[in-house]
């Protein structure tokens, strides 16, 4: 990835070469939107155009978009824009990473334990506020959730373990 | 016509309805702290409330959540007026005067003028909806197949050719919605496909979960990236401010009057409140005699984008009840929960669900007004809302997002088809891919891919079918219209020998 350094001096990767990233993303998700219709057929059938027909054509419009895109990017000359700055990325991923751990706790632990955690853990490394506070909105935030979905709405969510030994 | 004002006043009387007024009024406060927080919009809002309302009633339901939406158009003032932070796209403009407006401290008045035009503008689509929505609906009754497929196809052109985004960006995000909405159970021949032998791929991609990510994840991440510090104006709202300024606002009743018309144009064909508030301001900067103090806090600045904005985003109803064609992503979102209710969205709607189509009606008149007192009299208590910290914030809408999204199908899968939507979400929009078309595809790709493969069938595969009459060859060429809208103007201002009037970014 190319670093480009913009006026205000933070360094990060260019715009264009994510541009390029995104591009070449949907083109790669376009191949198996074509690859997967012609497996089912693309033709015409006993009931007319077979199931592969139209996600095929949609498939090879997104491709062809995908092969413009591409093409002006790379025939347009660098603008030396960056996309985002280190730090900022590094924020966004401190997102991504508790978020994605969190959903990999829920089916485990269940939605309201993997929820306080998360309050936690983000109230705690973000905000910097002490425990008590932490522990304080950790636990009435998915409490309240629970009195709202299971016991008015009746929406059951995801449990684990501990809902278990409280006997829901 | 006298037999439609007869089904609107019967129904005012469901509206008011105790149970049906305390949803709507729930539905407004909830909607307002949808709109006033980042990264939580009307769309993906009512996206992960509408679990809550599985067990109600189709009519209930759909006045709790389009007052949510009401809510959320006019919670997107308050924060772009008082923090000079849009809380939805739509309200990108009422900054440019609101906020100087509450810099030199008058806050209030800016407040009850972006109030009180959201409503005008509102009142207004309302109104259109209720003399043309049953005119274009028993219109569309006699539509088949190929009139169908048009109709899409014209909807679908309106956002390439109207979006400022680069044409092929918007074509390939939508597209893109179209191949992911295909994959699952084919609707025609019944067969499995694209799904690679993956059984969590057997239902396909669900919109809603595509909504609460693409629009709330993906908006998270973008807060955090731009590292948002909220620093407020004081919020003074009292009676007397109130009244002063409604003394004021009738002057710009011509103004107004192009605005909601924007609105209600720009809402009708899908592109939505952003860009009808957007053109409306410019319009007005360029016409007003005040036009070269626009950005330093002109009245006429916030009245312009709001009352456009609300009529956009309230004319957006009317394709979604009289054809199935949802006009914006929120409407989308409206339209899969009538699905989830058990209600065949499309014209039949207004001869088959009486009741329904006239309560929402009804319930669009009472919510707008509803609403408009609620902002006035709530207003430091929404901005309030604000002073949380976003550390707090953010993880308490991300539980609300997952929560949302399991109960859509109770899979937990989903939630994780949530969180990889939040990413593409994030990365698409800072690479200006335009989401809604995107949303939208996945939406009506069954039902478009339907209409499609009818037509054909009828036809023995000839493209032809769809200039087979005159009104499906009217509906297709206004789709090619709109598709190459931009080729068109370009090529007309260089015949005039006139540069283009560039908008005002």
């Amino acid at each position: 990835m190319n670093e480009t350094v913009n006026e205000t001096g933070g360094a990060g990767p260019s715009h264009r070469s994510v541009e390029i990233g995104v591009a070449v993303a949907m083109a790669i998700l376009a191949l198996i939107g074509i690859y997967g219709s012609t497996k089912v057929g693309i033709g015409w059938g006993a009931e007319g155009p077979r199931a592969g027909f139209f996600p095929f054509y949609v498939s090879l419009i997104v491709l062809i978009s995908c092969v413009i895109n591409l093409a002006t990017i790379i025939m347009a000359s660098s603008s030396g824009k960056i996309f985002a700055e280190w730090g900022q990325l590094r924020q966004v991923f401190s997102v991504i990473v508790p978020v994605a751990i969190y959903v990999a706790l829920v089916p485990y632990i269940g939605m309201y334990v993997s929820s306080a955690l998360l309050i936690a853990v983000f109230m705690r490394w973000f905000g910097r506020y002490n425990w008590l506070t932490v522990a304080a909105i950790a636990i009435i935030v998915p409490v309240v959730t629970f009195i709202t979905f299971e016991i008015w709405f009746l929406v059951p969510l995801p449990k684990g373990p501990l809902e278990v030994w409280l006997g829901y | 016509m006298l037999e439609d004002i007869g089904n609107l006043f019967h129904g005012f009387a469901v509206v008011a309805q105790p149970f049906n007024l305390a949803l709507m009024v729930l539905g407004i406060v909830l909607g307002v702290i949808v709109g006033v927080l980042p990264g939580l919009g009307g769309a993906n809002g009512i996206a992960i409330l509408l679990p809550l309302t599985f067990s109600m009633s189709p009519t209930s339901a759909i006045i709790m959540l389009s007052c949510i939406y009401w809510g959320a158009l006019f919670g997107g003032a308050i924060t772009s007026i008082l923090f000079n932070i849009p809380g939805e796209p739509w309200s990108v403009a009422t900054t440019f005067d609101g906020y100087p407006m509450a810099q030199k401290g008058k806050a209030g008045e800016a407040l009850t003028a972006a109030f009180t035009s959201s409503f005008v503008g509102a009142l207004f689509a309302v109104i259109v909806i209720t003399l043309v929505a049953p005119l274009v609906a028993s219109f569309a009754l006699r539509f088949g197949p190929p009139e169908v497929f048009s109709v899409y196809f014209l909807a679908f052109c309106s956002f390439v050719g109207l979006s400022k985004e680069p044409p092929f960006k918007t074509i390939a995000s939508m597209m893109l919605g179209f191949a992911l909405g295909a994959v699952g159970l084919d609707q025609v021949t019944g067969q499995l496909r694209l799904t690679f032998g993956f059984p969590q791929m057997l239902n396909g991609f669900d919109f809603l979960i595509a909504v609460i990510g693409l629009f709330g994840i993906g908006e998270i991440l973008l807060t955090m990236e731009e590292g948002l510090s909220f620093r407020g104006k004081l919020a003074k709202l009292n009676l007397t401010v109130v009244l002063q300024t409604w003394r004021e606002l009738p002057r710009y009743w011509l103004l107004s009057l192009r605005s909601c018309l924007i609105g209600c144009w720009m809402g009708i064909s899908p592109a939505g409140a952003t860009p009808a508030s957007f053109m409306s301001y410019g319009i007005a900067k360029r016409i007003s005699k005040r036009g070269h103090l626009f950005g330093t806090g002109e009245i006429e600045g916030v009245v312009a984008p709001e009352t456009a904005a609300h009529a956009a985003g309230t004319s957006a109803l009317l394709p979604m009840i009289s054809l199935g064609v949802p006009g914006s992503p929120t409407a989308a979102v409206l339209l899969g929960g009538l699905l989830i209710w058990g209600l065949q969205p499309g014209p039949l709607l207004f001869t088959e669900q009486k009741d329904f189509v006239w309560g929402l009606i009804a319930s669009m008149y009472m919510g707008n007004i509803v609403g408009l007192i609620i902002v006035l009299t709530c207003v430091p208590l929404f901005a309030a809302i604000l002073k949380i910290p976003f550390s707090v914030i953010a993880p308490i809408i991300m539980v609300f997002c997952a929560i949302g999204a399991y109960s859509v199908h109770n899979s937990t899968f989903d939630v994780v088809m949530m969180v990889v939507f939040g990413i593409a979400g994030y990365f698409m929009k800072k690479t200006n891919y335009p989401l809604a078309p995107m949303v939208l595809a996945i939406v009506l790709g069954d039902k478009a891919e339907e209409a499609f493969r009818q037509s054909l069938l009828a036809s023995q595969g000839g493209l032809s079918v769809f200039w087979s009459n005159g009104l499906v060859s009217v509906i297709m060429l206004l789709g090619l219209i709109a598709l190459f809208w931009t080729v068109i103007q370009n090529t007309w201002m260089k015949l005039r020998g006139t540069k283009g009037l560039r908008p005002a970014e």
